[in-house]
């Protein structure tokens, strides 16, 4: 252990140390700006570029940045002289030098990390320094992230996810002093590069350098359309997240809350993505049982991720045959919606508009794949984040947190616990485990709870005894973990039946279209044990057993994995090596 | 972008020459930069077409040696002339007048920046101090130095390369 002094306090800390670890420890509070800490995912943002953090140390030439000093025996640390405090001052006035100063009207509005550090730093008035600003075009040519670089302080967060978490490699530091600029090589639009549209850079932004685009307006003006039978579904990691931006503690579920809201803002019916997400457990285990009782196409990827099927088919084109063929439950959902519900409630599907509010960016990408459709019609229409619908409740001034809890709407509403579960990381495979065992089984499953594939470690595997069959299972968050794993099946190095992989850490619930996390590890622990929580306490936690869904299938497809099943919830997936 | 217009970039023996480089020095702690400088030697530039090479043969992301290739001054992206004016913009050079001798240089070859002339004989570039304070103001074609310059002498060096072989 290492003993120094911090603010005339002593403190012990492992070798290897830093001093804002020390500073943690003993509370005492130093801004950061640049630094991030996934310290569940082993990565670090250790550039110290943004020198925010500058701190005096006893017999040091100059300030040090505490992010990346390492500590040392007897080190007398003071955090707060007029030095270290001024120096702060500076540092954030030359990066607001360089910085539009349109706060009013910028999509970070009260959300920005750099407005918040200017105002705790006591900077008012006339901003000292002026000088050049620097000009960089707008990258809006996806469908899912918006790129402002004038917006950009050069912190490379972003750069840190994308390259060493997500190993995309799509944003990287280009040119050099002034003219450094964080961005894709050749100045190529995102959409032309192997972005995968994960929404992490998104997640981790202190900015507005990088957000969503935006589709509330599109969603108000469709909602407004008379002519129109607007329906909405919620994925599972909305209802989990969405209480942080009307300020309810982190890991808060406010299912009830969420549905009023969605009544009131005037969409036609409020249905729920778990549905959707039993529903989509139906045709995946089915065909994973039918996978394993071939020996054949082992092991079965889940396919519920857009980011994550952008990225094998990008970088893997040769394992294609392996994620099942299962729509993602939004687009199964849009599917249903346009087929069974229409003919139900008689209403022209061409006269249903699907508006989706999604955890995720990479959903808006999705819903706009061309393959992703019936009869001409998009499954989906609209995909907006729980921050876009955070917006919604704010611009209709609706008092979020004093709304009454109501129930979804039926039939497209009801759903089991382990389409709940959906949203964190080895949800999906708990699902499906539980269906399989008792379809291979023929046998009631009365523990639900796999605990063993639960968890945050990046990758986990377990061996799953269905009565003496013995499935292998492996579960990877983050896609530095999924190419981990790919990897080693590739090289015959592991062998499972099947391998669920979410793209974000931690799974949906740390997804780039939630109230940012902002690399904070602590917040995707929490809304996972609120996930869980969730579960058990449904009825039902097991998706064969929604009455709904049989319903569905009885009324309307027939059997599971049949030809309509097939017709409405399967889809394909192409190379797109980029 | 293509030179030969057959789909591909550059030659096959640039490519081989290339590729065979890599294959020996890929393993190499840090030996990007290497890669990068052996690259630029044998195509006299680093366009895309050449980045996409390194990428695929070292597993670099091409975003790196695109952040590596515009942050170093000694990699061009863009094919320099035969016969490439390097002007010293280093302090004793600039205060003995280089900045006119540059902008005579622009003037003459109708170039606005630094880039290649339209018949691809001369480009030009200001460079930090060379170290030749004594022969101020200096500058280089290819490696040869030209010192102690006035803004006559722009004339005299155009015509000395204009038809000269490279």
């Amino acid at each position: 252990m290492i003993n120094l002094k911090i603010n005339n306090i002593d403190v012990s800390l492992p070798e290897n140390s830093t001093i804002l670890d020390g500073a943690k420890k003993l509370g005492i509070k130093i801004p950061t700006l640049c630094h991030l800490d996934l310290c569940d995912l082993k990565v670090v943002n250790q550039v110290a570029s943004c020198r925010v953090c500058m701190v005096h140390i006893d017999g040091y030439r100059t300030l040090m940045p505490a992010c990346a000093t390492k500590v040392r025996d007897g080190m007398v640390i003071q955090t707060n002289t007029s030095e270290a405090i001024a120096a702060r001052r500076t540092v954030v006035e030359l990066l607001l030098s360089d910085h539009p100063t349109d706060c009013l009207i910028c999509e970070k509005n009260t959300n920005c990390d750099l407005q918040t550090l200017a105002a705790v730093l006591g900077i008012r008035g006339k901003l000292k320094y002026e000088g050049k600003k620097s000009t960089y075009p707008i990258d809006k040519s996806s469908t899912s992230i918006y790129r402002n670089p004038d917006k950009c302080i050069v912190c490379r967060r972003c750069e840190t996810m994308c390259s060493d978490v997500q190993t995309c490699n799509v944003l990287s530091g280009v040119n050099r002093g002034f003219d450094t600029v964080i961005q894709p090589a050749f100045e190529m639009d995102l959409n032309t590069t192997p972005c995968t549209f994960c929404g992490q850079c998104i997640a981790v932004c202190p900015t507005s350098a990088l957000t969503e685009i935006n589709n509330v307006d599109e969603v108000w003006s469709v909602i407004n359309d008379k002519s129109k039978h607007v329906v909405v579904q919620t994925a599972p990691a909305v209802r989990f997240a969405l209480g942080e931006e009307f300020g309810m503690p982190v890991g808060t579920e406010v299912t009830g809350k969420m549905v009023n809201l969605l009544n009131k803002l005037g969409f036609d019916k409020v249905f729920d993505t778990d549905f959707a997400a039993d529903l989509t457990i139906m045709e995946e285990a089915n065909e994973l049982i039918k996978r394993v009782t071939d020996n054949k196409n082992l092991p079965l990827l889940t396919s519920c991720c857009p980011s994550w099927v952008n990225f094998i088919e990008h970088n893997f084109s040769d394992l294609l045959y392996m994620p099942s063929s299962c729509k993602s439950p939004h687009q199964m959902f849009g599917a249903i919606a346009k087929t069974y519900y229409a003919e139900k409630e008689n209403i022209d599907p061409k006269d249903i508009v699907v508006v989706s509010v999604m955890p995720c960016v990479a959903k808006k990408y999705e819903s706009s794949r061309e393959e992703l459709s019936h009869n001409e019609l998009k499954d989906v229409d609209y995909v907006i984040t729980t921050r876009e619908l955070a917006s919604m409740c704010r611009e209709a001034g609706l008092p979020f947190t004093d709304l009454e809890d109501m129930e979804f709407d039926n039939p497209l509403g009801e759903s089991s616990g382990a389409g709940t579960i959906f949203g964190s990381t080895g949800g999906v495979m708990e699902a499906a485990l539980r269906t399989s065992y008792e379809w291979l089984t023929k046998k009631s499953l009365d523990k639900v709870d796999f605990n063993n594939i639960r968890g945050l470690d990046g990758i986990r595997e377990a061996t799953i005894d269905i009565d003496g069959l013995e499935l292998k299972v492996a579960i990877a968050h983050g896609l530095g973990n999924a190419r981990t794993l790919l990897n080693m099946i590739k090289n015959k190095e592991a062998e499972y039946h099947a391998i669920e992989i979410m793209a974000c850490p931690g799974g949906c619930i740390g997804g780039g279209g939630q109230p940012y996390h902002g690399g904070n590890p602590d917040v995707i622990s929490k809304r996972r044990d609120a996930v869980y929580n969730a579960d058990k306490n449904k009825t039902r936690r097991k998706s064969h057993e929604n009455p709904s869904i049989k319903k569905l299938y009885d009324e309307y497809l027939g059997d599971v994995g049949g030809k309509k099943a097939h017709e409405l919830l399967h889809t394909t997936f192409k190379s797109s090596k980029k | 972008m293509c030179e030969n217009c057959n789909g591909q970039f550059g030659t096959d023996e640039q490519k081989e020459k290339l590729i065979n480089y890599i294959s020996k020095n890929k393993d190499v702690d840090g030996g990007i930069i290497a890669i990068m400088q052996e690259a630029q030697s044998i195509y006299g530039y680093l366009p895309r077409e050449v980045q996409e090479i390194i990428a695929d043969e070292t597993n670099v992301p091409l975003s790196k040696i695109y952040g590596i290739s515009t942050f170093y001054s000694q990699f061009y992206l863009e094919k320099k002339g035969d016969f490439h004016i390097s002007i010293c913009m280093g302090t004793a050079c600039y205060v003995k007048g280089s900045g006119d001798i540059m902008n005579a240089f622009r003037s003459k070859l109708g170039l606005s920046g630094e880039e290649t002339s339209k018949d691809g004989r001369f480009s030009i570039e200001a460079t930090r101090c060379i170290g030749a304070c004594g022969l101020a103001p200096v500058l280089t074609v290819n490696d040869n130095v030209h010192g102690r310059l006035t803004v006559e002498d722009v004339d005299k060096i155009i015509e000395l390369y204009k038809s000269k072989e490279v």
